[in-house]
């Protein structure tokens, strides 16, 4: 019985990710020791909050508990917090501490997630941690002249966030348009819209030269005056305490369609690069329900014997809210082929996109949409249905 | 054993009605969950922990009741 091989578990991540894991291998009936590594000294909390409601100032940091005192202690957990891996021993089965300690796992689980990008050359602020976001937070105030550097996810709901404070905000980001490359122009010139309409000053198409005492050079030669920056540029994956373990690396850590990375070794959440056999390729999602279904799955695969291992092949999700319009997708968008408007209001202020990949539907998008509606778009994704019928389920759903 | 929703939480992502469609469904105009079964048994209950745990915004409790 491999539950028996399965004995210790050593779970490197206290975020999502690395939680599911740990309560679904309780939930399976895993009896033997788990141990919790997390770099933070907080307890697992919800990230998606910290660049919305916590930074708003509409919830404050217990809010973002994921699981109350009660039920963490339920798990009875060998939790170890403020507190990182440094190596990795897939031979000798070991995980060295930042303490010094040398734990022995008969399975290792790395949920060590991602960390902000950096810009060289600019101390701003960026947004991972809880202590990141409230340290920002206690700088916006109206009036305060806010840079942000990027117009993804995070950048743009940070520009709303602080817009919504009262503060001067300038969003600064080298494409065309916001999120256009990832999910296409009538999306990004909504999205670019929806901030000017609410006083943002987006300048698209420009990336940042230098920065100098509270000034950004731009390099259309144009230059913005700010009190304080904020850096959104995507995200590294944490892999590097692996380097020399003998694990695949290339942005994230690479896995099978099981989501193992070596014989007793595993990975989940954003740092894993995982083959999603639903869409035929390799990925890596840093979505925050990926996380608990991805961290789910392997507590199975792992107490699993290998002939009942499954495959893990969701249907990705994200959502995002900016100035109270919500931007929801189901599916695989990067990489798409074409992406189609398929439906949209007279004036584009909400609309529905579907991205083909090859001949089949790979993924949607609505904003502005009621969400039970983009739901009947799941199933389609996930029978990867023919990019031709499009039309027909279009007018069904 | 008793689900509650924490409706501010709640974002509306519809992966507690994928994981247990008999139990839970979603406003049509927000998408906020609804719960439809608020003391679910029997085949019901894994469904109901399963969305528990895939929720992406720890909107689901359950309570021993």
């Amino acid at each position: 019985m491999s539950q028996r091989a399965a004995q210790r578990v050593v779970v490197v991540g206290a975020s999502a990710a690395g939680l599911a894991t740990v309560e679904a291998l309780r939930a399976a009936g895993h009896t033997g020791q788990i141990t919790l590594v997390g770099e933070e000294a907080h307890t697992p909390y919800d990230r998606p909050p910290l660049s919305k409601h916590l930074l708003s100032g509409d919830w404050e940091p217990d809010r973002l508990a994921l699981r109350p005192d009660d039920a963490l202690n339920a798990l009875d957990l060998d939790l170890r917090l403020a507190t990182t891996a440094v190596a990795a021993d897939i031979t000798a089965h070991t995980v060295t501490l930042s303490d010094g300690a040398v734990l022995d796992y008969d399975a290792l689980v790395i949920a060590t997630g991602v960390r902000p990008r950096p810009l060289p050359g600019v101390d701003g602020h960026v947004i991972r941690t809880l202590d990141d976001a409230l340290q920002l937070r206690s700088r916006l105030r109206p009036g305060t002249r806010v840079a942000v550097v990027g117009a993804g996810f995070l950048g743009a709901e940070t520009a709303a966030v602080a817009r919504s404070l009262g503060c001067r905000v300038t969003l600064v980001e080298p494409a065309p348009a916001p999120l256009s490359q990832a999910l296409g122009d009538a999306v990004g010139n909504l999205v670019a819209d929806l901030h000017r309409a609410h006083g943002v000053d987006l300048r698209t198409g420009v990336g940042v030269v230098s920065t100098s005492d509270g000034s950004l050079a731009l390099s259309d030669g144009s230059s913005v005056e700010a009190d304080l920056v904020v850096v959104a540029i995507g995200s590294l994956p944490n892999t590097e305490w692996l380097t020399g373990s003998g694990l695949t690396l290339a942005d994230g850590v690479v896995c099978d369609h099981f989501c193992q990375a070596a014989p007793g070794v595993w990975a989940a959440g954003d740092v894993a690069r995982w083959h999603n056999p639903l869409f035929d390729t390799t990925m890596r999602i840093e979505h925050r329900t990926n996380a608990a279904e991805q961290g789910t799955h392997v507590a199975r695969n792992l107490l699993a014997r290998p002939e009942d291992r499954r495959r893990f092949a969701p249907v990705p999700y994200f959502w995002s809210d900016q100035y109270g319009i919500r931007l929801q997708a189901y599916g695989y968008l990067r990489d798409h082929d074409e992406a189609v408007l398929l439906d949209a209001d007279a004036d584009i202020r909400r609309l529905l996109m579907g991205y083909r990949r090859g001949e089949r539907l790979v993924g949607v998008l609505g904003v502005g949409l009621p969400p039970r509606q983009l739901r009947g778009w799941r199933a389609a994704i996930a029978g990867a249905m023919d990019w031709a019928e499009i039309g027909a389920v279009s007018d069904a759903v | 054993m008793k689900v509650i929703v924490d409706e501010p939480k709640c974002v509306a992502s519809g992966q507690c009605v994928f994981a247990a469609p008999d139990v839970f469904d979603q406003r049509d105009d927000d998408g906020v969950a609804i719960v439809l079964v608020e003391e679910p048994t029997g085949e019901m209950v894994p469904g109901v922990r399963e969305a528990v745990a895939v929720c992406p915004a720890a909107a689901i409790r359950l309570t021993q009741e």
